[in-house]
């Protein structure tokens, strides 16, 4: 089990009904190291719950084309391990927000399974979400997650199936990650995004009773949010934070501009 | 010694898996289950094996080389003639398999990805003689060096897509037609080219490339009176022309058999394609195999003069049989593999893929080492046609 200390299990818990979780997707290393830690910074007094920061991959085979972009420049920009670490440590003395590392298996891979789990707690890490490990694959990293009290969250997609996403709710710590439509990570039309959903959010509640439901994919607007959301614990922005990086950087006052976005993300255009 | 892998979980030994997008898991089982009922299905077979005769032209020839063997003076050296296979390769063999596994399961939309474009234009050949819409998806700079097999794609009816993402080659096409399928997994049927990407792929792919092995078996007893030859020969990218020959003979442990992967302009350079000879354990495209990544896990890009083999992985199988040193892998440079394509050019009138030509390389290491009344048979896997820019550039 996974100790009531650790910091995403405390946001669950004492949060109230009163708005939505929000998380953001941020490519560690984008748009540049230092912004990278101001923007973590900045999420945390601007409404943000909670930060996933992505482990940049050079085949991001589940990641649309704002997410490979954004790995790319960061991987250009000589990003590794190490600094995605540093990262997490440069935050953790200036804020207590709950930090996800995601990303694909392979660097964690090579940094090694165990090497990597205790580096990450020591930085101040509260979970891992890892899209290329089911649960079928999960023996590659559980035992060293457990023992450095990392909790692994499980992704369920709209063609899991109801058995299916009770045994995922059964392994799955923190919370679970509901990938509201098929396809890769990123902005989608807002009717087709509206249309498939409501089915699978039905089986999700249904389904779903032991974790916290997180749900992302394709979310670009409060609106948004608060519609496919309604029934979830909260939501994850990705894509349309990083376009939002990506129309502003590095121009005067582009943090700010972010920031803005954000706030109009949680609270609704102002 | 009884060989029965994968096991069920899709390993072999410590390789393979499904390290896979939850999204693709239940597509996975539903291709397992499909191809587990179709394999054992006599009337599958029945039109597997009829497509295979009337229109691959199998069984393909196991040619003696008497010249190419009196060059040597050693072993007598037989061909396996995939060259021969329609479309120049054995590609087909396995194109043909999934496709009627496509309709099987009712998937009319078929995605593909393709290198050197042999693995998409069987595809597209397949789609075309079942009328099936067929989607390629190539890097853009593959499309440059390979623009013959992309114009022969285009006149199959298929549409060829460039990948401008990453470093534009087979890699990154593979990871787009990955994309699309999460995206589109309701209606489409992604053929892979190679015994790679998550279980059961690997299996599937050796399965229905293992023709090859069995009809060498038969040929064998025919030509020589006996079943099994001495040494047996394959390039190696993905493996899956190597592993269609091995698989069929992996128990019988008198024969001995080499897989040859491409050092490009050596195995100790930055320009490489040696995935089991320098590479490491990790995870691309769905499988754990060997891998060419640098020290934090990035996957590096592979060279060599083949662009079939120019792949920075390998089917999981592979790295099984090299760690439990079943096969031999042994790694043949661009110059080499060049040497190769004359050497068999000039005594046989056979011109081979670049790729081919890899395990025709190795031929001056082995030979000096057979007995006269030994036999080895290569796996003349395709046909050189469509490498001739290249091997006039470097000749």
């Amino acid at each position: 089990m996974i100790t009531t200390e650790n910091r995403v299990t405390q946001l669950f818990e004492q949060h109230d009904d009163s708005s939505k979780i929000m998380s953001l997707f941020l490519t560690a290393g984008y748009p540049d190291l230092q912004a990278c830690v101001d923007l973590i910074l900045g999420f945390d007094e601007n409404g943000v719950d909670m930060v996933e920061l992505g482990m940049p991959f050079s085949d991001p085979l589940a990641d649309g084309p704002t997410i490979q972009y954004s790995s790319n420049v960061a991987i250009e920009q000589g990003i590794t391990m190490k600094k995605i670490l540093d990262i997490v440590e440069q935050v953790r003395k200036q804020s207590e927000i709950p930090i996800i590392l995601m990303g694909y298996i392979n660097p964690v891979l090579r940094y090694g399974a165990e090497d990597f789990c205790r580096d990450a707690a020591e930085a101040g890490v509260d979970g891992l979400i890892i899209p290329d490990i089911p649960i079928e694959e999960s023996g590659i990293l559980t035992e060293e997650a457990q023992r450095y009290q990392l909790p692994i969250i499980y992704l369920v997609a709209p063609n899991t199936s109801d058995e299916r996403m009770q045994k995922i709710d059964q392994q799955s710590q923190g919370f679970v990650y509901c990938v509201s439509v098929t396809g890769v990570t990123g902005a989608r039309e807002g009717d087709e995004v509206a249309q498939s959903v409501q089915r699978f959010i039905d089986r999700v509640k249904a389904n779903i009773t032991n974790n916290p439901k997180m749900v992302g994919f394709g979310i670009k607007s409060h609106e948004d949010a608060q519609r496919i959301a309604a029934d979830m614990d909260g939501f994850i922005v990705g894509s349309a934070l990083i376009d939002t990086i990506r129309e502003h950087y590095p121009e005067e006052g582009w943090k700010e501009q972010v920031f803005a976005f954000v706030r109009s993300l949680k609270y609704g255009t102002e | 010694m009884t060989y029965d892998l994968p096991t069920k979980e899709g390993y072999f030994g410590n390789f393979g898996g499904k390290f896979v997008p939850e999204i693709l898991i239940p597509v996975l089982e539903e291709l397992e289950e499909a191809y587990n009922e179709a394999w054992q299905d006599d009337e599958f077979q029945a039109e597997y094996r009829h497509l295979l005769n009337e229109y691959v032209g199998r069984p393909t020839k196991l040619t003696y080389t008497n010249r190419l063997t009196d060059h040597y003076g050693k072993a007598k050296i037989y061909l396996k003639r995939e060259d021969l296979c329609h479309t120049g390769a054995h590609k087909i063999n396995n194109a043909i398999g999934q496709i009627l596994l496509a309709r099987r399961m009712g998937k009319d939309r078929i995605i593909a990805e393709t290198g050197a474009g042999q693995h998409g234009v069987a595809t597209a050949t397949a789609c075309a003689k079942f009328g099936v819409d067929c989607i390629v998806y190539m890097g853009a700079e593959d499309m440059e060096r390979q623009k013959l097999n992309v114009e022969r794609m285009r006149l199959l009816g298929t549409e060829v897509r460039s990948v401008t993402s990453g470093s534009q080659t087979l890699k990154d096409a593979t990871n787009e037609a990955i994309r699309d399928w999460v995206t589109n997994v309701e209606d489409t049927f992604y053929i892979i080219g190679s015994v790679v990407g998550p279980h059961p792929y690997p299996k599937m792919v050796r399965n229905f490339h293992k023709v090859i092995g069995d009809e060498i078996r038969d040929q064998l007893k025919e030509a020589e009176g006996r079943e099994v030859p001495d040494h047996l020969l394959a390039c190696v990218g993905g493996g899956s022309n190597a592993i269609g020959a091995f698989y069929p003979f992996i128990e019988d442990e008198e024969v001995k058999m080499y897989g040859l992967e491409a050092a490009g302009l050596g195995a100790d350079t930055d320009e490489t394609a040696a995935t089991l000879t320098i590479g490491t354990p990790g995870v691309l495209h769905g499988s754990m195999s060997y891998l060419l990544h640098d020290a934090d896990g990035q996957i590096q890009l592979a060279h060599s003069i083949s662009a079939g083999l120019d792949y920075p992985g390998i089917g999981p199988e592979h790295s099984y049989l090299h760690e439990t040193k079943r096969v031999q892998y042994h790694s043949i440079t661009d110059e080499q593999a060049m040497e190769g394509v004359k050497l068999l050019s000039e005594t046989e009138g056979i011109i081979p893929a670049l790729e081919t030509a890899h395990a025709i390389a190795y031929l001056d290491e082995l030979m000096p080492n057979t007995e006269k009344d030994e036999i080895v048979v290569l796996n003349c896997s395709g046909r050189g046609d469509k490498d001739m820019t290249t091997i006039s550039n470097n000749l």
